[in-house]
């Protein structure tokens, strides 16, 4: 006798959010409270600028087309840093030569040369340990970088909460009615960034230290604050491959399927920061071969089965073949 | 949970005369405030004394979809009273109530067919309330045969044990808590269960508050679904969010009542 498989049904779908400047009058967007397109000009003929990329919408777990679908295919981003990298081994200085000692063109090879459909820029250079440069200079930096490439844009602050409460108001005025996504709230540093993505019209990031109660909470006092729970997008921080993901798995399912059953304070996309995790690990950075980008693509692959959203990756192989991965999986007969 | 809102009931004075008076802001103002501290059903009750129940149901229903969404629950003994609010529901309607006397199901349960209704139905019938869970099983049971027969889904049935005031009858609480685990045995899929829980502390001059929420916790950890209540009662949703909390059904947070309350 053949068994029939029990198939899950939910009742609520992760949010749907729209990062970059949106091409038309969209019930999302305009619920946000977004003028972007109210001009009636704009409104009827669209917006010739338009560059927005859609993430989220998912009614089952990752992939699993039998149960739910995924309206918006998950993406990689390539991320960039507002200075020269000092710290970043050859294997991922290589790809992009010379330009990496130049943010704008380094900006223009990953989006051109590499086809980054969406691109992260941490703005490094601020942080005390990195260059301690002053918030001005990153701001030109990065306003030279929104201007040099045409796709959306991550803001990622240096790290520092004092200098980032500094820097990213800057940053976010600089690049105001651009519908970036801008990180990093925490729970203990959420309020000047809130309110300046707030002001500028952007989304924001939530982040929290593996931790599902932590994540809720953040989102909570976010939106507390007057933003909408629908620019929300959540970090729940990560591992590399071999320190300890499955937790980071575990963590980000047993939200998910909170969100499926109904809870809107973890209904939110899920953004990783595989890059910048991988290449921290000894495996991935001191291996002095192609280690560290297999390193990447698979904790990035294990990352889109616990459901991320927006994978952001330093080597362009790696976006490449997650790109490839992901490609793949959203055929729906692979389910 | 679902939470069904009892504060739009004839009973109470204020409502009676606003029904009495057509006051549309005052009926508005209670299903506003009802649904914004977590109502996700309103009782429509137009009250024992209306001269004229048909047209006062009308209006009530009328009146209360203009501002909110939820479905609601018409309460009736009168069966073509609750037909007229079914006529205009704009969402799914609860009809409140049969009990398990055959006639009285026969027209409740076709009236629900009729216009695809969810049915509370009491374990009692014309002789009374039972006094012991076995009693109450037994009309559950032929409850749950009558709304099959009627072709009526069981997980659309809220079956209520029929909670009786605390100081008339102190013995039937555990009964009531029981009845609530055994009801839910009954069927696959399992039937919702309910129970006004105001009644509970009918005539009790202290702590009705109290008393109310203590109750109603320990429904949730017997496995109650449904109950009318008054979302009003800070104290009352607050007990009811953390019990719902303590049982894994809502994932932990500093803010847990305030996450409940944006779901």
């Amino acid at each position: 006798m053949a068994i029939e498989l029990i198939k899950e049904r939910y009742s609520n779908a992760i949010n749907v959010m729209e990062i970059g400047r949106p091409a038309c009058l969209d019930g999302n967007i305009l619920q946000s409270g977004r003028p972007a397109c109210l001009d009636g000009n704009i409104l009827q003929s669209g917006r010739p600028d338009a560059n927005a990329i859609r993430v989220g919408g998912e009614t089952t777990l990752p992939f699993l087309f039998g149960e739910g679908g995924m309206p918006n295919a998950p993406v990689a981003a390539l991320e960039i840093l507002d200075c020269e990298p000092t710290d970043w081994p050859d294997i991922l200085r290589e790809p992009f030569g010379d330009a990496i000692k130049d943010p704008v063109r380094w900006a223009r090879a990953a989006v051109e040369k590499f086809g980054s459909k969406i691109l992260s820029v941490r703005l490094q250079s601020v942080h005390p340990d990195y260059g301690n440069r002053h918030p001005e200079e990153s701001v030109s930096v990065l306003k030279a970088i929104a201007k040099e490439v045409k796709v959306p844009l991550i803001v990622i602050g240096c790290g520092d909460d004092d200098k980032d409460n500094e820097l990213l108001p800057k940053a976010s005025q600089a690049l105001k009615g651009e519908n970036c996504l801008f990180g990093i709230a925490t729970q203990e540093n959420y309020k000047t960034l809130t309110a300046t993505c707030l002001a500028d019209g952007h989304s924001i990031i939530s982040e929290s230290p593996i931790d599902v109660n932590i994540a809720k909470q953040v989102n909570i006092l976010i939106s507390d604050m007057g933003f909408d729970p629908k620019r929300i997008v959540m970090h729940t921080t990560m591992t590399a491959l071999g320190y300890g993901m499955e937790y980071v798995y575990s963590i980000m399912e047993r939200s998910r399927l909170a969100a499926f059953t109904g809870d809107k304070m973890l209904s939110m996309p899920f953004i990783l920061f595989v890059g910048a995790e991988t290449w921290k690990v000894k495996e991935a950075k001191d291996a002095g071969s192609r280690q560290g980008v297999n390193w990447e693509i698979a904790t990035s692959v294990a990352m889109l089965q616990a459901g991320a959203d927006i994978l952001v990756v330093r080597h362009p192989d790696s976006a490449k073949a997650i790109t490839a991965y992901i490609k793949n999986m959203m055929k729906e007969e692979v389910s | 949970m679902i939470v069904i809102g009892e504060l739009i009931n004839g009973m109470y004075k204020d409502v009676a005369r606003a029904v009495a008076n057509r006051e549309t802001d005052i009926i508005q103002h209670l299903a506003l405030e009802q649904v914004k501290e977590g109502a996700s059903i309103l009782d429509v009750n137009i009250g024992p004394y209306s001269k004229d129940p048909a047209r006062e149901i009308r209006w009530l229903v009328e009146t209360i979809q203009a501002v909110v969404e939820v479905p609601l629950s018409l309460d009736s003994t009168k069966a073509d009273v609750i037909e007229e609010g079914l006529k205009i529901a704009k969402k799914r309607a609860v009809i409140n109530s049969t009990s398990a006397d055959a006639e009285k199901m026969d027209i409740i349960f076709s009236l629900a067919k009729k216009y695809n209704a969810q049915v509370i139905a009491l374990t009692m019938d014309r002789s009374g309330v039972p006094n012991n869970r076995e009693k109450r099983l037994e009309l559950a049971q032929v409850i749950v045969a009558k709304a099959i027969e009627y072709g009526i889904n069981t997980e659309d049935l809220y079956l209520d044990p029929v909670l009786l005031p605390l100081n008339v009858a102190q013995a039937q609480g555990i009964e009531v808590l029981e009845s609530i685990r055994d009801f839910r045995l009954l069927c696959n899929p399992a039937p919702q269960t309910v129970f006004g829980l105001s009644n509970l502390s009918q005539g009790t001059h202290k702590s009705r508050s109290l008393i109310n929420r203590t109750f109603l916790v320990m429904a949730v950890a017997s496995g109650l679904t449904s109950v009318i209540l008054d979302p009003l009662d800070k104290n009352l949703m607050d007990a009811l969010i953390t019990a719902e909390l303590l049982l894994n059904k809502n994932i932990y947070c500093d803010s847990f009542l305030d996450a409940y309350r944006k779901k």
